[in-house]
């Protein structure tokens, strides 16, 4: 039997309207409201066992405590799936159900659905993380939006194979999946082109995402006191590449000490970049990550000193979400070093 | 220009007393094989191994898939500037060994070398296990650098297709397909009412075994130009690279380009196709200036009214893909762009490492960052070992039992920039 903890806001569970938005976290046992509904249609194979009841300003004002204290009802009950609204149009509502959806799938690990109408502020901010099934833009969408919520909740609880969002009724997450064509891709790109011609209507096989663009820091004015480290995306590891970080997609990056370490040389580092001929860093690793020159400018006083450590991961193929993540980790380690300016050497 | 390609269909490959081909079946005479393709001191050993469509083998680390082509009338000879002399090429006829292919392989160059299955799951994904290949397994020296081990390879790959191909000089081929580019002013008159519409052709030379070669000259050291589609089909243009096996350009996907083959399909239908114009992808920003604004200049002097472009690699030349298309859109000249996809294992990333409105109609030949499982094979030419460490592999890939589980990278061909194969990408 599949335990199932669903999740409404303050009017779905009879508390009241907007005059009744601020209440907190509440857990009942069973079914409320919708859940009722939502039971019918999850059918023999799941039982909720509690429901809980959020007033949608509540959650709002008070984000981080409110999902705490949701997230640790959730858990008490051991749930194997997790199901949030549908919210509708209600912006405060969806963002709700997809804030605790995304906290119950990654603290927990479980399925989670949520169903929300795609101009609903909550479905661009979650439908990147979680499944929503796009629904009408109110209740009156209640009875076309449950069996297409349990349906998918029942899927992703056995892990199925969950097909395309036409096909499955959620809104399109951005995730790029793999499918076999009709036609050879040269064949499809003639096509496109000879329609593109002609001005009539054609698909692109790959939307163009925004892009980020990152706006560079003003200049380090005290280059004599600043505390530089180094960074690579060009693979440069300690000999024998004790990490074993990928020489292509990295799913890490590693962390090295140089204290003392004047130069690199091909007895003491080497690098696991795939994407280049290896001959010229691996001669004199300084080439990709320079050290040696780090260290004359050190002693000749034009800069502060060098970092202790050096950060390295593979550039080759690593897909822009795990290097965004590397960064992260890495930014935040040398603010708390007190580095002041990075050199980001690739290959 | 008019180049007829005689088609000759292969059933079969066996190794024989003589090499010929005969109702179909191209017999190898291993001996006379290995006389012309050895010599190179810097190769301690060749293997010359045999492996058909269906079988339960797995070849790997692959370098390079060649096609045996020879040139039976007209001037020059196939691979111009490696095998023969730099007469041009493109015109006359030239025999193809339709079904047959030279697979180099061996210890590995660089990091980037592929794996072919004949068949099961991974056979889905490369054009190579429809092919009846001749495997090379090519040992180098110790200590060889990783450039003259590429060097070296790619010649033996090279001279063996060469060889291999004059087996069908003599043979009357199955089907003849005629190809014909008219001089530009010529094809304008010709089609005066036709939109014209040409390819822009981006060659992998990031460099670092990344290279490719056109008439002999190291792609990165020209500035784009013009050439005929048929001069591709007779080996003006050959893959030099070790850039991830799944969406580099294998010589054999250079000599069949799939773009060139369906431009020509609607030609003087639809559309009027005048020619290909070759750029490169180096790795600086002047060059990548400098050659985009010449693929741009380019198009707008041939008076194109649309380009397909197609990339070869991924990441840094993601950024030269989008430069031609903003630059050569902005001449108000239509485009189509074909690539692949890194959007990660979950397919949740960007796809590209760059990106440019312009580029409003893309082909995708799929995500590389997608995990595959590719059961054990009976047989192995090669070597299992470096599926930890190729592209697309990490470790783990290779399980005790030869099965591998990696990224769909490792598969040579999987995801062609050219359009070689169905496989794509969609949203989910």
């Amino acid at each position: 039997m599949i335990k199932v903890v669903h999740y409404i806001n303050q009017f779905y569970g009879g508390i009241g309207g907007e005059e009744k938005a601020d209440v907190k976290p509440e857990v009942r046992e069973g079914v409320v409201g919708p859940g009722m509904a939502l039971k019918g249609a999850l059918g023999k194979d799941a039982e909720i066992v509690a429901t809980i009841i959020c007033g949608d300003s509540y959650f709002n004002e008070n984000i981080e405590e409110a999902t705490e204290e949701i997230l640790k009802m959730v858990k008490s009950y051991e749930p194997d799936l997790f199901i949030a609204g549908p919210a509708f149009n209600a912006g405060r509502y969806g963002v709700a159900c997809g804030t605790i959806c995304k906290a119950v799938k990654d603290n927990l690990n479980i399925p989670v659905v949520s169903g929300m109408y795609p101009e609903n502020p909550g479905a661009d901010m979650f439908k990147k993380d979680i499944y929503i099934v796009e629904t009408a833009n109110s209740a009156t969408g209640m009875r076309k939006a449950i069996p297409v919520m349990a349906k998918l909740a029942l899927k992703l609880a056995k892990k199925e194979e969950i097909g395309p969002p036409a096909e499955e009724g959620y809104i399109a997450r951005g995730v790029r999946k793999n499918i076999f064509r009709e036609e050879r891709g040269s064949k499809r790109a003639v096509d496109m082109l000879v329609a593109k011609l002609k001005g009539e209507p054609f698909v692109t096989e790959y939307p163009m995402p925004d892009f980020d663009k990152v706006a560079p820091n003003p200049p380090v004015l005290d280059m004599k006191n600043a505390k530089i480290a180094l960074v690579t995306s060009g693979g440069i590891v300690p000999k024998g590449n004790p990490d074993r970080i990928e020489a292509s997609s990295a799913s890490k990056y590693g962390k090295y000490d140089i204290e003392g370490v004047m130069d690199l040389t091909q007895e003491t580092h080497e690098t696991a970049h795939g994407g280049y001929d290896p001959v010229y860093a691996n001669e004199d690793p300084d080439r990709v990550l320079p050290v040696d020159v780090l260290r004359e400018l050190e002693q000749e006083g034009v800069i502060g000193e060098l970092h202790r450590y050096f950060y390295s991961t593979v550039g080759n193929g690593t897909s822009v979400a795990n290097s965004k993540k590397y960064a992260s980790a890495i930014a935040k380690e040398l603010v708390a070093d007190g580095v002041q300016a990075v050199i980001l050497t690739s290959t | 220009m008019r180049l007829e390609l005689g088609n000759i269909f292969i059933k079969d490959l066996q190794f024989g007393e003589a090499t010929k081909v005969e109702n179909g079946v191209l017999y190898v005479n291993k001996e006379e094989l290995l006389e012309a393709i050895g010599g190179d001191n810097r190769i301690a050993s060749i293997e010359v191994d045999i492996a058909k469509p269906g079988e339960e083998t797995r070849i790997m680390p692959v370098k390079d898939v060649v096609e045996p082509r020879v040139k039976v009338e007209g001037p020059g000879g196939i691979f111009p500037g490696f095998i023969n002399k730099v007469d041009q090429v493109g015109s006359g006829r030239t025999h193809v060994l339709k079904g047959a292919a030279v697979v180099t392989a061996g210890k590995i160059v660089g990091f980037q070398e592929g794996i072919i299955d004949m068949s099961g799951p991974g056979a889905e994904y490369t054009p190579f296990s429809k092919t009846y290949n001749l495997v090379l397994v090519c040992t180098p020296v110790d200590n060889l650098p990783q450039h003259e081990h590429e060097h070296a390879v790619r010649m033996i790959g090279l001279k063996a297709a060469a060889y291999i191909g004059e087996a069908g000089r003599n043979v009357e081929p199955d089907e003849v397909k005629v190809y014909e580019t008219l001089p530009l002013l010529e094809s304008i008159k010709k089609y005066p009412d036709l939109p014209k519409v040409g390819y822009v052709y981006m060659l992998q030379t990031q460099g670092l075994l990344h290279d490719t070669y056109v008439y002999g000259v190291d792609a990165k050291k020209i500035v784009p130009t013009i050439i005929y589609p048929t001069e591709v089909m007779d080996g003006a243009i050959i893959s030099g690279n070790c850039v991830s096996a799944c969406d580099k350009n294998p010589t054999y996907n250079h000599l069949n380009n799939p773009i060139i083959e369906d431009l020509y399909e609607r030609h003087g239908k639809d559309y009027n196709f005048v020619g290909v114009i070759i750029t490169n992808e180096n790795v600086t920003l002047s060059d990548k200036e400098r050659s985009s604004n010449w693929s741009a200049k380019l198009a707008e002097y041939l008076g194109l009214d649309g380009v397909i472009i197609s990339e070869e690699g991924f990441g840094n030349p993601d950024t030269d893909l989008m430069m031609n298309c903003k630059k050569i859109s902005a001449k108000g000249i239509k485009t189509v762009l074909v690539t692949d996809e890194y959007a990660g294992r979950d397919g949740a990333s960007q796809s590209l490492a760059d990106a440019d409105k312009s580029a409003d109609a893309v082909v995708t030949g799929g995500n590389a960052n997608e995990i595959i499982e590719l059961p054990a094979m009976k047989k192995v030419i090669g070597d299992l070992k470096p599926a930890d460490v190729i592209a697309g592999g990490f470790a783990g890939s290779l399980r005790p039992d030869g099965s591998i589980v990696a990224e769909l990278q490792v598969i040579t061909g999987a995801t062609s920039e050219i359009g070689f194969n169905k496989l794509s990408a969609t949203q989910y």
